[in-house]
C-alpha cells in the first residue's frame, strides 16, 4: 500500500469553484451594510456639525429638535416596511393632517376627547385601507396612485378645516414634545421603542421574513402560499394608523391643528427610507436602517441650521447626500449579489 | 460660496463665545423672514443691515425655503441655542410658533415680530413691528380703487392664500367699509378669489375673474405676486381701460406695468424703515433705554418719534405710501 | 394584431376626449360664459409650458423612467436666462432660448449619467437632483429674483401676440413640440426603440437597442425641454423667482401625463394622449375657478382625477390584455 500520511489527491475538495462559493465571511456580511454607511455617515456629520458650531453638542438641544422630525420619523419607519414589500405610499403627509382636523373637528364639537382620538385613528386606518384597495384590487401602480389620494386627502382637510387653525386641546393634552422620560422628550422616546418593536418584528418573525420574499417576488411568495395581498393590505392600513398618531403627536407640539400641516413632508418621509439603504424596488432594507438615517437628517438639519448655514447650501447638502448615499447603497447590493 | 458661508459660521460661532466674556454691549440681533428669495425682505434686510452699522448691533439672518407655516419653528429653536440677544421674525403662522417663542424668551431673549403679527398670540412676543397702521390698509386700498373707478361699480378681491393672517385683517376691514361707508354705496364686492401667492395659480384665478364678471370695474390684489400676476392678465387681455386694477406690490415688480398705463397706480410701504427702525428699537430696549408699555414714545433717527400702541403694536408709518407713474422711479426694492 | 391594439388605444384616447366634452358640457350649462372663445384662449395659456415638459416626460416614463427634476431644472434654465436678459439688456432672446435649453440638456444629461453609469433607479437620482439643482438655483441667483423690468418685451410678448386666428405665439411653440415630438417617436427608428426599451429592457439589448445611449437620450430630451419650458415661463409670468418658479411643476406634469395614458411601467403612451392629458387636467384648473368652486374644493377635484384617470386606465388594460390573449389563443 502507498504511505497514508501523503495526501491522497482524491480527498481535495472536489468541487469547482463556480459550484459552490465559499460563504461571505461574517465581518463582511455584517460590515458591508448600507446601515453601516449610514452609521458612518452620521458620525462625520455630527463631528462636522460639532466644528461647524459650538452650540451644536448640546443633548438637550439635539433631543428637543428630534422632536421637530420624530413625527415623519415614526411614520418613515412603517413606510420601510411597505416599501421592502415592493409597494410605496406617498399620501402619508396628507393623511396625518386630515386625520388631524378629524381629531380637532370632532374636539371642537363637544365630542369627547378619547372618542375624538379615536375616530382619528379609524379615518388613519380608513384612508390606508382605501389606498390598499386601489393598489391590491385595482391593481393601480401604487406610486401614482398615492399621489392622487395625498391630493384627494389633503383636499379633504381642508374643507374640513378650512382656513382656520383649530385650538384650545386641554393642557394635558399639548406640549408633549416637552415632557420627558428620563431627560428625553417622550415622542423621542414612543420612536425608539417603536424603532425597536419594528426592528425586531420586521429581522425576528415569520411574517416579517415573508415581507422581504413578497419584495422580492410577489409571484413566487404567493406561488409559497405566502398571503401577499393581506400582509400588504395590512401594512397599508398600518400606515394610515401610523399617520394619524403622528398627526396628533404634531397637533400637540404645536397646540393647533390646520390643513397645511405637515405640508411637503412626503419627500422627507422617503429621504429617511432611501438614506437607511433600503432597496426603492423592494426586497432590502431594515429598520435600523432608517433609524439611523432619521438621526442622520436631524444631526444634519439641526447642525446647518444653529451653524446659520443658509438653507441653499442645505438643500445642496440633501441633493448630494441622497445621491451619494443611493450609489454606495447599490454598490453594496451589486457586489453582495450572488 | 459655501466656504465663505463655513467660514463665517465659524467666525460667528467664535464670537459669540467671545461675546460673553467681554460685557455685553453689542446686541446680536438674527431675523427670521418668511422665506428666501422673497426681494420683499431683500429690503427689510437692507435696513437691519445699514441701521446695525451705525449703531451698536451685529445683524445676521436665517431663512426658511418654504413659507409654510411651521417652517420656521427650526430656525428660532437654532437661533436660541445660539443665544442671540434679539429675533425678529416675520411669522408664517399666527399660532404655530407659539411654543418655541415662549422658550426663546424665557432664555431672556427679546422675541419681536416684524412685518406681520401673531393674531390672536400677540402675548408670546414681546412686541410688533408692522409697517403700516393695518387696520388703515383696506380702508386705503378701497379708497384708491374707488377714485380709480369714479366710486361705481363691481370689483373683486384676488388675495393670497386663505390663511394668512394679514390678508383676512384687511380684508375683513375693506368689506367692512365697503358695506357701512357711504361714499363706496355704489360699489360692489362680487367676488374674493385666492391664489396663493403661485404665479400659475393667480393667473388663472384672475382670468377667471374677467371671465366670470364681465362688467367688472376693478380688482384689489393685496399681495405681490397676485398683483404681478393680474397685471400680466389685463395687459394681455388688454383690459386696462375697463378693469382697474391696484393692490400691494413693489416698485420694480410693477415699474413695466405702470409706465406702459396698465396700472395706473398701487401701493405699498417701505420694508426698509421697518428693519431700520426694528434695529433701533431692539437696541433700545436692550440698553434700558425704551420700555415697552403702550403709550410710551422713542426717537428713531430719520423716522422722528415713534409711538407704542396697544397690545405693543409699532407702526413704521401710518398711512400707505402710494406709487404711481410720478413717483415710481424714486424707488428700488 | 398591431392594429388591434393600436385600436384599444384610441378608445383610450377617445375616453379621454369624451371626459373632455362631459366636462366643458357640464361646466357649460352651469355657466354659459364658460363656453367662449376667450375660455379657450385662456386654457390655451394655461398648458403651454406643461405641455412642452410633459413631451419630455413622456419620453422618460415610455422608456420605463421617471424624472422628477424637471420643476428645478426649468427654475435653473429660467434663472440664468433672467440673469443674462438683465445684465446684458441688449441680448437677442434667442440667445437666452438656446442657453436655457442647453442647460437643461446639460442637467438632464447628469441626471442620465447617474442613472446609466451607477445603474441607480432614475426615481431616486431625480429626486436627489430636484433638491441639488433647486439649491443651485438660489446659489446663482443669490435668493433674488429677476424683476419683470428687466424680461424683454419681445419674449413676454410671445405670450400676448399672435400670428394667425388669435392664438399666442407660446401656444404655437408648445404645439409645435407636440407634434415634433410625434413624428420622433412614431416615424424615426431611435423613437421606436424608446418604446422597445420601455416594455422590454432585459431584452432590448438583444435587438441591438443601445441601451446607454437611447436612456441618456431621453434624460437630455427631457432636460432640454424643461430648459426651454424655463425660458418661455418668464414670457408667461414676466419674471423668474428662485422660490417660486417651477416648485412642484414636477407632479402637474406627471399627473397630466398619465392621465393621457402614459404607463408607469413603460412601453405605453401616445403623443395623442398626452396632449389631450394635459388638456384635460388645464381645463379642470380653469373650469373650477369659474365655476366658483371654493379653493378648498379643487385640491378634492384634482386628486379624484388623476385617480379617475388610474382606474379607466387600468380597466381598459386590463381588457386589451385579455382581448391580446383571445387573439393569441385563437389566432
Amino acid at each position: 500500500m502507498s504511505d497514508t500520511t501523503q495526501a491522497r489527491p482524491e480527498q481535495k475538495p472536489a468541487l469547482s469553484s463556480h459550484e459552490a462559493a465559499a460563504p461571505r465571511p461574517l465581518w463582511q456580511v455584517v460590515l458591508i451594510r448600507p446601515e453601516v454607511m449610514t452609521l458612518v455617515l452620521l458620525f462625520v456629520a455630527f463631528g462636522v456639525a460639532t466644528w461647524l458650531s459650538p452650540f451644536f453638542a448640546d443633548t438637550t438641544f439635539i433631543l428637543e429638535s428630534a422632536t421637530f422630525y420624530v413625527e415623519f420619523a415614526l411614520i418613515a419607519l412603517v413606510l420601510t416596511l411597505i416599501i421592502i414589500s415592493g409597494e410605496i405610499d406617498l399620501s402619508p403627509a396628507a393623511m396625518m393632517a386630515f386625520s388631524a382636523c378629524v381629531f380637532a373637528a370632532l374636539f371642537k364639537a363637544g365630542v369627547p376627547i378619547g372618542v375624538a382620538m379615536g375616530a382619528s385613528v379609524a379615518t388613519g386606518a380608513l384612508m390606508g385601507a382605501f389606498n390598499g384597495v386601489l393598489v391590491l384590487w385595482f391593481k393601480l401602480p401604487s406610486i401614482i396612485v398615492t399621489i392622487g389620494t395625498l391630493t384627494l386627502y389633503r383636499g379633504l382637510a381642508q374643507v374640513l378645516a378650512g382656513d382656520r387653525s383649530i385650538s384650545g386641546f386641554p393642557s394635558w393634552f399639548i406640549g408633549i414634545d416637552w415632557k420627558y422620560w428620563f431627560g428625553v422628550p417622550i415622542p423621542v422616546v414612543f420612536f425608539v421603542l417603536v424603532a425597536i418593536v419594528l426592528g425586531v418584528f420586521l429581522a425576528l418573525t415569520v411574517t416579517g421574513r415573508q415581507i422581504y420574499q413578497i419584495g422580492t417576488s410577489p409571484e413566487a411568495a404567493w406561488h409559497a402560499g405566502i398571503r401577499v395581498r393581506r400582509i400588504k393590505m395590512s401594512l397599508f392600513v398600518l400606515l394610515g394608523v401610523t399617520s394619524s398618531v403622528a398627526g396628533m403627536l404634531t397637533a400637540s407640539r404645536l397646540a393647533s391643528v390646520r390643513y397645511d400641516m405637515a405640508t411637503g413632508g412626503e419627500l422627507q418621509m422617503v429621504l429617511m427610507v432611501m438614506l437607511g439603504g433600503t432597496y426603492i424596488f423592494g426586497g432590502r432594507g431594515s429598520i435600523a436602517g432608517t433609524f439611523l438615517a432619521a438621526w442622520l437628517l436631524i444631526v444634519i438639519a439641526t447642525g446647518m441650521n444653529v451653524a446659520n448655514i443658509p438653507i441653499t447650501s442645505q438643500l445642496i447638502v440633501m441633493g448630494l447626500l441622497l445621491i451619494v448615499s443611493i450609489v454606495a447603497t447599490n454598490a453594496i447590493y451589486a457586489r453582495t449579489q450572488r | 460660496m459655501i466656504r465663505r458661508t463655513l467660514l463665517a459660521a465659524l467666525a460667528t460661532g467664535a464670537a459669540m463665545i467671545a461675546a460673553p466674556l467681554a460685557a455685553q454691549d453689542t446686541v446680536d440681533i438674527v431675523y427670521i423672514p418668511k422665506n428666501t428669495g422673497n426681494p420683499y425682505f431683500d429690503s427689510l434686510v437692507a435696513g437691519f443691515e445699514d441701521a446695525c452699522a451705525e449703531i451698536d448691533c451685529t445683524f445676521s439672518q436665517a431663512a426658511p425655503a418654504t413659507a409654510e407655516a411651521t417652517s420656521q419653528i427650526p430656525f428660532i429653536t437654532a437661533q436660541t441655542q445660539r443665544g442671540v440677544d434679539v429675533i425678529a421674525i416675520s411669522p408664517n403662522s399666527p399660532d404655530a410658533l407659539n411654543q418655541v417663542l415662549d422658550r426663546a424668551r424665557s432664555r431672556g431673549i427679546l422675541v419681536l415680530a416684524v412685518n406681520g403679527d401673531l393674531v390672536g398670540n400677540e402675548e408670546h412676543r414681546d412686541a410688533g413691528i408692522l409697517p403700516v397702521d393695518f387696520t388703515k390698509t383696506g380702508p386705503n386700498q378701497v379708497e384708491l380703487l374707488g377714485s380709480m373707478i369714479d366710486y361705481e361699480g363691481e370689483i373683486a378681491i384676488l388675495s393670497a392664500t386663505t390663511d394668512a393672517p394679514d390678508q383676512n385683517t384687511w380684508i375683513a376691514a375693506m368689506e367692512d367699509v365697503l358695506a357701512n361707508d357711504p361714499k363706496y354705496a355704489d360699489m360692489t364686492l362680487v367676488a374674493k378669489v385666492y391664489g396663493d401667492d403661485e404665479p400659475q395659480k393667480s393667473t388663472t384665478e384672475a382670468e377667471a375673474l374677467l371671465q366670470s364678471y364681465p362688467d367688472l370695474r376693478g380688482i384689489i390684489s393685496p399681495t405681490t405676486v397676485g398683483i404681478a400676476a393680474a397685471a400680466q392678465v389685463i395687459q394681455s387681455a388688454g383690459k386696462a381701460d375697463q378693469v382697474k386694477l391696484t393692490g400691494l406690490g413693489t416698485p420694480n415688480q410693477m415699474r413695466p406695468f405702470v409706465k406702459d398705463g396698465t396700472v395706473q397706480a398701487f401701493q405699498l410701504w417701505s420694508p426698509y424703515n421697518q428693519g431700520w427702525l426694528a434695529a433701533h428699537f431692539a437696541v433700545g430696549v436692550r440698553n434700558g433705554d425704551i420700555e415697552i408699555a403702550p403709550g410710551n414714545t422713542f426717537e428713531v433717527a430719520n423716522l422722528g418719534t415713534v409711538r407704542i400702541e396697544d397690545k405693543n403694536v409699532i407702526n413704521t408709518q401710518a398711512e400707505l405710501t402710494t406709487f404711481d407713474a410720478e413717483n415710481i422711479d424714486d424707488f428700488d426694492f | 394584431m398591431r392594429d388591434f391594439v393600436r385600436t384599444l388605444i384610441h378608445r383610450r384616447e377617445a375616453g379621454i376626449f369624451a371626459m373632455l366634452l362631459l366636462i366643458t358640457a357640464l361646466v357649460g350649462t352651469m355657466e354659459p360664459r364658460f363656453l367662449t372663445l376667450e375660455t379657450a384662449r385662456i386654457v390655451a395659456l394655461a398648458i403651454p409650458l406643461i405641455l412642452i415638459a410633459a413631451m419630455g416626460q413622456m419620453m422618460v416614463l415610455v422608456a420605463r423612467h421617471v424624472d422628477l427634476s424637471i420643476g428645478s431644472i426649468m427654475a435653473f434654465s429660467s434663472i440664468i436666462a433672467g440673469m443674462m436678459f438683465r445684465d446684458l439688456p441688449d441680448l437677442p432672446i434667442m440667445a437666452g432660448v438656446v442657453v436655457a435649453i442647453a442647460l437643461g440638456t446639460g442637467l438632464g444629461l447628469v441626471n442620465g449619467l447617474l442613472v446609466v453609469i451607477f445603474k441607480l433607479p432614475s426615481i431616486i437620482v431625480t429626486l436627489g437632483t430636484l433638491s441639488l439643482y433647486r439649491g443651485l438655483v438660489f446659489l446663482v441667483s443669490d435668493a433674488r429674483q429677476v424683476d419683470p423690468q428687466f424680461i424683454p418685451r419681445s419674449l413676454i410678448s410671445l405670450s400676448q401676440t399672435s400670428p394667425v386666428f388669435g392664438i399666442p405665439w407660446l401656444v404655437i411653440i408648445a404645439l409645435a413640440v407636440a407634434v415634433a415630438t410625434y413624428l420622433f417617436l412614431d416615424h424615426t427608428r431611435l423613437g421606436r426603440q424608446i418604446y422597445a426599451l420601455g416594455s422590454n429592457p432585459v431584452a432590448a439589448p438583444l435587438r441591438g437597442i443601445k441601451v446607454v445611449r437611447v436612456t441618456l437620450l431621453v434624460f437630455a430630451l427631457s432636460g432640454a425641454l424643461s430648459g426651454l419650458a424655463g425660458v418661455l415661463y418668464a414670457s408667461r409670468f414676466g419674471y423668474v423667482n428662485p422660490g417660486i418658479t417651477g416648485v412642484g411643476f414636477e407632479f402637474t406634469v406627471i399627473a397630466a401625463v398619465v392621465v393621457g395614458g402614459v404607463s408607469i411601467n413603460g412601453g405605453v403612451g401616445t403623443v395623442l394622449g398626452t396632449v389631450l392629458g394635459v388638456l384635460l387636467l388645464g381645463l379642470v384648473s380653469v373650469a373650477l375657478p369659474v365655476l366658483g368652486v371654493s379653493a378648498f374644493w379643487q385640491d378634492v377635484f384634482n386628486g379624484a382625477v388623476i385617480v379617475l384617470a388610474l382606474l379607466i386606465d387600468r380597466t381598459v388594460r386590463e381588457r386589451s390584455t385579455r382581448a391580446l390573449a383571445q387573439a393569441r389563443s385563437s389566432g
